[in-house]
């Protein structure tokens, strides 16, 4: 498979956008555009859609628990991966420090909390979180060719 | 973009899904299959035309499986294999009927 500057790194796109689950569509294709260019499968695709639909969805519904916030995405591709950051303004908040769920239990004592983080986990290569410069910084890292 | 198909016949109901099942689309899935929930006895998901899946979807997913434990059950078909890796990082797998 072709890989666009694979060895190069990008410039960073950004794009800021209310902390509205709305947004949704409009930040997956944001992402997409950018992994489309660089002839991402669609099976890659999708699972970055995902952590990304989960941890953008994450920041729209907690982040902001007095009203109306924002949204940073940071995406790039530096050496054949993908690198995103989602930047928010809220209160201070780590999402990965919350323990996975249990996914052996059956279906009466199951919790879908967290589940989405634990997504997100599990399909993405690294993903970190830190509190900088009064800014949430979720960023995550995956291989795209 | 998802597209809800609700087939309802001597108790059974079968409800295709095509597109996207996520945060933004989870709820028109939930409101096909509670309005008839009372009405039926099984209920078959079919996933043929899903091509996404987010935990949105998993919630909805799991909040009908625990209503129809009680009645005739429920399972899903036509699986794809995207959907399926979901379903199995999640466990989902355990806990579905899957054919």
């Amino acid at each position: 498979m072709l890989c666009i500057d694979n060895k190069e790194t990008q410039d960073v796109r950004v794009l800021r956008v209310d902390a509205d689950d709305k947004k949704l569509p409009e930040v997956l294709e944001f992402v997409d555009t950018l992994l489309e260019e660089n002839n991402c499968s669609m099976k890659v695709q999708m699972q970055i859609d995902i952590s990304l639909e989960e941890l953008f969805v994450n920041i729209a519904h907690y982040a902001y628990p007095e009203g109306n916030g924002w949204a940073e995405i940071r995406a790039k591709i530096e050496d054949g991966s993908i690198v995103i950051a989602l930047v928010d303004g809220g209160r201070p908040y780590d999402p990965l420090a919350k323990p996975d769920p249990d996914i052996t239990l059956g279906v009466e004592d199951r919790q879908i909390g967290g589940l989405g983080i634990f997504i997100s986990k599990k399909q993405m290569d690294e993903i970190k979180y830190s509190y900088t410069d009064g800014h949430n910084v979720l960023t995550m890292k995956k291989k795209i060719c | 973009m998802l597209k809800v198909d609700k087939i309802i016949e001597g108790g059974k109901a079968v409800v295709s899904l095509s597109g996207r099942l996520d945060t933004t689309t989870a709820p028109d899935f939930e409101a096909a299959v509670k309005e008839s929930i009372d009405s039926i006895g099984e209920l078959t998901l079919d996933f043929k035309g899903l091509e996404y899946i987010s935990s949105a979807g998993l919630r909805v997913i799991l909040s009908v499986q625990k209503s129809m434990k009680h009645k005739g059950g429920m399972k899903v078909i036509h699986v794809n294999e995207d959907v399926m890796e979901i379903f199995e990082v999640t466990g989902f797998s355990d806990i579905l009927t899957i054919e």
